[in-house]
C-alpha cells in the first residue's frame, strides 16, 4: 500500500501505567468536516477513579461531559469513547483483555456501551491512556492511527479504496503499520464494514494478530451500531501500536499475587473445563443443544424453543469444523481460549466467493440468531453468515433476530415478495437469507436498508409503507428499547423478563441471566427474590466493564468443590472466583476492597448511566417495553407446541382452561402475564432504589456519592410525588 | 414417587443421580445435585449414585451463559 497522507499529527510523552492507570486520556477531535483535527491529553482526577473506577464507567463519565440532552447519534458532539479499566492489560489471570466502546446509540437513541476483546484497550494503555475519546466528524476518510512506541497520534487520509471491509481493512493496516511479519502483533485494528455505511446495525470489529495462523483476528464490540457512529465519523479504522508488553506493564502493586490467583485459574481450567463447558474445545457453542434441551434456543423468530433437527447444529458439528489444539486467547494469558476460529473456509457466495477464509466463531449468540432462529439448520451457512456480518461490519444478534423478524413478517403475509424486492424471506430460505445479508452491505436496494434500520424502525416503515398490521409486529418483535434481543427464549421465566427488558440498555444477555435459577432450579419464588436477584447479578456483572475483565472466567469455569461447598444462589456466584476478582483489583491498584465494595462501584455507575438516558429523553417506566412474544405465545402454533405445558400455567393462574379455545387461552395468560410484568416492574424498581417511573431518588444518589449538581437539577425536573413508592 | 426441584417424578428400582438428570433432561453441565440437603461430591459419579425412593431432590443450575 502507498504511504499514506499525514493530515494532523501530534506528539507526546506517553505516561507510564502504574497501580493500573495511566491517569492520562487521549481526546482526538476530527472536526466537522472542516479538517479542524485536534488532540489533547486529558488529565483522570482522583473523584473520577473513585466513582466511574474505569472502562464503561469512564465512557459514560466522558460522553456526559460532551453531549447535550437533545444531541443525536449522527452528530459532531457524539463520541466513541473506549476504554478498558484499571485491570485490563494484565497477563497472568485469563480474561483482563477487555474494553468498552461508549456512545450515543442510533439503535436506542440513548447511551450504548458495548465490550470486545482483542489487543486495542491494553495496547492503548501501555501508550499511555486510560481511554481514548473521538469526537466530530473527518473531512474525508480517516485513519487514527496511535503509535505508542514513539509518542505520535495521527489522523491519516486513507487510501484504502477497494475494500472497504473489516477483514481487508484490517489485514492491511496490519501489515502497513508493522515493520516485518514479527511486528504484526504489536498492531490492533478497530474497523467496521460496508454495512455501518447506512445500516444501524454497525459493528466494531477489535482485532488481534494469530501469529500461528499468520491472519489478524476479529472480536465484535457488536451491539448498539458503534461501527455505525465510526463510519458516520468518516473513520475507516482506529490503530494502536504498542511493542513493549510485560506482566507488570499495569504497574500492579502486587505481582506476585496476580502470578499466585492467575496460575489457581489455569489448572481449574487445565483440570476441569473438559468436563464442565469445553470452553477450550467448542466455545460458547456448546450452548446450542443446551439451549434447546430445555426449551430456551430461539427457532423462528423465538416462537418455539426446541427443533428437531438440533443434531445437525449440535456443538459436536462445530467442535469438528473449529481447529483445535490452538491457544485461541484473545488476550494474552487467557487459557480459557474460547475464541474458536474455523481452519480454512471456502466461502460460496458474496463478493469473495471462492476464496478461502479463517472464520473467528460462530460463538453461541451467532450460531442461534443466525440458525435456529432463521430457521437455518446448517453450520455451513452459518458460518458463513458470521464471516460475511463481521466483515461487513454488521452484528450478528441484530441481524439474526432482526432477520426473524422479518421472516415471521413474511410468512404472516404482513409484507410480501414485492416489498422485499423479490426475495422469498421464509424461514429457513438459505439462498435468499444469504443475498438479503449482501443487499444490506450493498446498501442499494430499498427494503434490505429498511431491514438494516433496525426492528423497531422496520415495524414503523412496514405499517407505513406496506401496510403491514402494526399491533401483530408489536406482538412479535423481540425488541426493547430499540435493541434486538440475544438469543435466549425468555418466556418461562419471570426474573429473565426482568433480565432482558428491564436493562439499562436493551435485552442483551450481559446484566442478568437467571433463567436456570428462576425456571429450572425455582430459587427465585418470590418477586422480591427476583428483585433481589436483579439488583446483585446486573451490578456484578457492570464491574466487569469497569474494570477490563471478561465474563467468562467467572463463571463458565468453576472451583471442583463450588457445587458442593456453596448451596443456593451462593453457589451460583461463584464465591471463590469473587474473591480472586477482589485479590486482583488489590494486587492492581493497591487498595484494600472487600467483596461488597465491587457492587458498591457497580451501584454508581449503573444509576448514573440510568440517569444519562434520562437526561437524554429516555430512562423511564415507558421505556421499558417487553413485548407479548417475550412474555408468552402470540399463535395457536406456539400454544400447540407445548399444550399441556401451557395449560398447567393457566391453571397456576388460577384459570381453568377447560372450555376455552386456544385463542383464548393464549388472551387469558397473556393478561395474567402482563400483570405480573407490572409487579416485577414494581419490586426491582423499589430495590434498586428507584420510583415507580423507573428514575433513581434523590436519596438513591446521595447514598452513591453521584449528586452532582446537574445529577440533582435533572432529577429534581423528573421525579413526581405521585411516582414514589413510599 | 421422589421430587426433583420441587416436582414430582416417578421413581424405580435401581435409579441412580443420572437417570434422573436424563429424564429430566438436565443437560447442562454445571450442576450440583443435593439428596435431602447433602450434596453429591463429585460429577463424575452420577451414573453410580443410587436415588433412594421418597427422596427431595434439588438439582441446581449454575448460571451460565452470555
Ligand atoms: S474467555 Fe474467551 S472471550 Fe474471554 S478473554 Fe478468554 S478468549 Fe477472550
Amino acid at each position: 500500500m502507498e504511504k499514506m497522507k499525514t493530515l494532523a499529527e501530534w506528539k507526546y510523552t506517553p505516561a507510564v501505567s502504574r497501580l493500573g492507570y495511566t491517569r492520562e486520556t487521549l481526546y482526538v477531535g476530527l472536526g466537522n468536516r472542516d479538517g479542524d483535527y485536534r488532540f489533547e491529553k486529558r488529565p483522570v482526577s482522583d473523584e473520577m477513579i473513585d466513582k466511574f473506577i474505569g472502562g464503561r464507567g469512564f465512557g459514560l463519565r466522558l460522553l456526559w461531559d460532551a453531549v447535550k440532552p437533545e444531541t443525536k447519534w449522527n452528530d459532531p458532539e457524539n463520541e466513541i469513547v473506549i476504554s478498558g479499566g484499571p485491570i485490563c492489560g494484565i497477563t497472568q489471570y485469563p480474561g483482563a483483555g477487555k474494553c468498552y466502546s461508549v456512545f450515543l446509540s442510533p439503535l436506542t437513541e440513548q447511551t450504548y456501551n458495548s465490550n470486545a476483546g482483542g489487543y486495542f484497550a491494553p495496547f492503548l494503555k501501555f501508550s499511555g491512556f486510560d481511554a481514548f475519546e473521538l469526537q466530530g466528524k473527518a473531512d474525508r476518510e480517516v485513519i487514527v492511527f496511535v503509535d505508542g512506541d514513539n509518542g505520535t497520534v495521527q489522523v491519516l487520509e486513507s487510501n484504502i479504496t477497494e475494500d472497504k471491509n473489516a477483514y481487508a481493512v484490517t489485514e492491511c493496516l496490519h501489515e502497513y503499520f508493522a515493520n516485518d511479519e514479527k511486528d504484526r502483533k504489536n498492531i490492533s485494528v478497530v474497523s467496521s464494514g460496508q454495512a455501518a455505511a447506512h445500516s444501524f446495525w454497525g459493528c466494531m470489529n477489535f482485532s488481534f494478530y494469530d501469529p500461528r495462523r499468520k491472519v489478524a483476528r476479529l472480536k465484535q464490540a457488536g451491539r448498539g451500531g458503534g461501527g455505525t457512529v465510526l463510519r458516520d465519523k468518516g473513520v475507516l479504522a482506529l490503530v494502536v501500536k504498542m511493542s513493549h508488553v510485560t506482566g507488570t506493564s499495569v504497574g500492579p502493586a502486587n505481582p506476585d499475587a496476580l502470578s499466585k490467583l492467575g496460575g489457581k485459574l489455569h489448572k481449574e481450567i487445565r483440570d476441569f473445563d473438559d468436563v464442565q463447558c469445553q470452553m477450550r474445545t467448542i466455545g460458547t457453542a456448546h450452548l446450542n443443544e443446551i439451549m434447546n434441551d430445555y426449551d430456551l434456543l430461539p427457532v423462528h423468530n423465538y416462537k418455539f424453543g426446541r427443533h428437531d433437527d438440533i443434531g445437525n447444529i449440535h456443538s459436536t458439528e462445530y467442535k469438528k469444523r473449529f481447529a483445535q489444539g490452538m491457544p485461541d486467547g484473545c488476550w494474552y494469558g487467557c487459557s480459557l481460549s474460547c475464541a474458536k476460529a474455523t481452519p480454512p473456509f471456502k466461502l460460496t457466495t458474496g463478493p469473495w466467493k471462492g476464496r478461502e477464509v479463517i472464520v473467528d466463531g460462530p460463538e453461541y449468540e451467532t450460531a442461534a440468531g443466525l440458525g435456529s432462529n432463521v430457521g437455518i439448520f446448517d453450520p455451513e451457512w452459518t458460518i458463513e453468515a458470521n464471516f460475511y456480518a463481521d466483515h461487513y461490519g454488521i452484528d450478528t444478534i441484530s441481524l439474526g433476530t432482526g432477520t426473524a423478524f422479518v421472516c415471521e413478517c413474511y410468512e404472516l403475509g404482513l409484507i410480501n415478495r414485492e416489498n422485499t424486492g423479490g426475495l422469498e424471506l421464509k424461514f429457513g430460505n438459505k439462498s435468499d437469507l444469504m443475498e438479503l445479508i449482501h443487499r444490506i452491505a450493498a446498501g442499494t436496494d430499498e427494503f434490505a436498508r429498511i431491514v438494516s434500520l433496525g426492528t423497531r424502525k422496520m415495524k414503523k416503515i412496514f405499517s407505513e409503507k406496506y401496510g403491514a398490521d402494526r399491533k401483530t409486529m408489536e406482538d412479535i418483535a423481540m425488541e426493547g428499547q430499540g435493541l434486538e434481543a440475544s438469543e435466549y427464549r425468555c418466556q418461562e421465566s419471570i426474573a429473565q423478563w426482568g433480565g432482558y427488558f428491564l436493562t439499562l440498555k436493551g435485552p442483551q444477555h450481559d446484566e442478568a441471566w437467571l433463567i436456570f435459577m428462576d425456571m429450572v432450579n425455582k430459587q427465585l419464588p418470590t418477586y422480591e427474590d427476583k428483585a433481589e436477584a436483579l439488583f446483585y447479578f446486573p451490578n456484578f456483572r457492570l464491574w466487569f466493564s469497569l474494570v477490563g475483565l471478561c465474563k467468562l472466567p467467572w463463571n463458565d469455569i468453576e472451583p471442583e468443590d463450588n457445587h458442593t461447598k456453596y448451596k443456593g444462589i451462593e453457589a451460583a456466584k461463584v464465591p471463590e472466583h469473587v474473591q480472586n476478582y477482589v485479590e486482583i483489583y488489590n494486587a492492581v491498584t493497591g487498595k484494600n476492597v472487600v467483596k461488597e465494595d465491587l457492587i458498591a462501584m457497580s451501584e454508581k455507575v449503573y444509576n448514573f448511566e440510568r440517569i444519562f438516558n434520562l437526561r437524554m429523553g429516555k430512562g423511564k417506566r415507558a421505556d421499558h417495553n417487553c413485548p407479548n412474544r417475550g412474555l408468552g405465545p402470540v399463535f395457536e402454533d406456539e400454544w400447540n407446541a407445548r399444550p399441556e405445558y401451557f395449560d398447567g400455567k393457566l391453571k397456576e393462574a388460577g384459570i381453568e382452561p377447560g372450555g376455552l379455545s386456544v385463542r383464548e387461552k393464549i388472551a387469558r395468560l397473556q393478561t395474567h402475564r402482563r400483570g405480573q410484568w407490572e409487579q416485577l416492574v414494581d419490586k426491582v424498581y423499589a430495590r434498586r432504589g428507584w420510583n415507580r417511573n423507573g428514575i433513581p431518588t434523590l436519596e438513591t444518589v446521595r447514598r452513591l456519592g453521584i449528586d452532582y449538581p446537574d445529577v440533582v437539577e435533572l432529577l429534581e425536573k423528573n421525579l413526581k410525588p405521585e411516582d414514589s413508592f413510599a | 414417587m421422589i421430587k426433583v426441584n420441587g416436582d414430582e417424578l416417578d421413581w424405580r428400582e435401581g435409579m441412580t443421580v443420572q437417570d434422573v438428570l436424563d429424564e429430566k433432561k438436565f443437560s447442562f453441565p454445571l450442576v450440583s445435585v443435593w439428596i435431602n440437603g447433602e450434596p453429591v461430591q463429585r460429577r463424575g459419579e452420577y451414573a453410580i449414585t443410587p436415588v433412594p425412593d421418597g427422596v427431595e431432590i434439588e438439582v441446581i443450575h449454575m448460571m451460565s451463559g452470555g
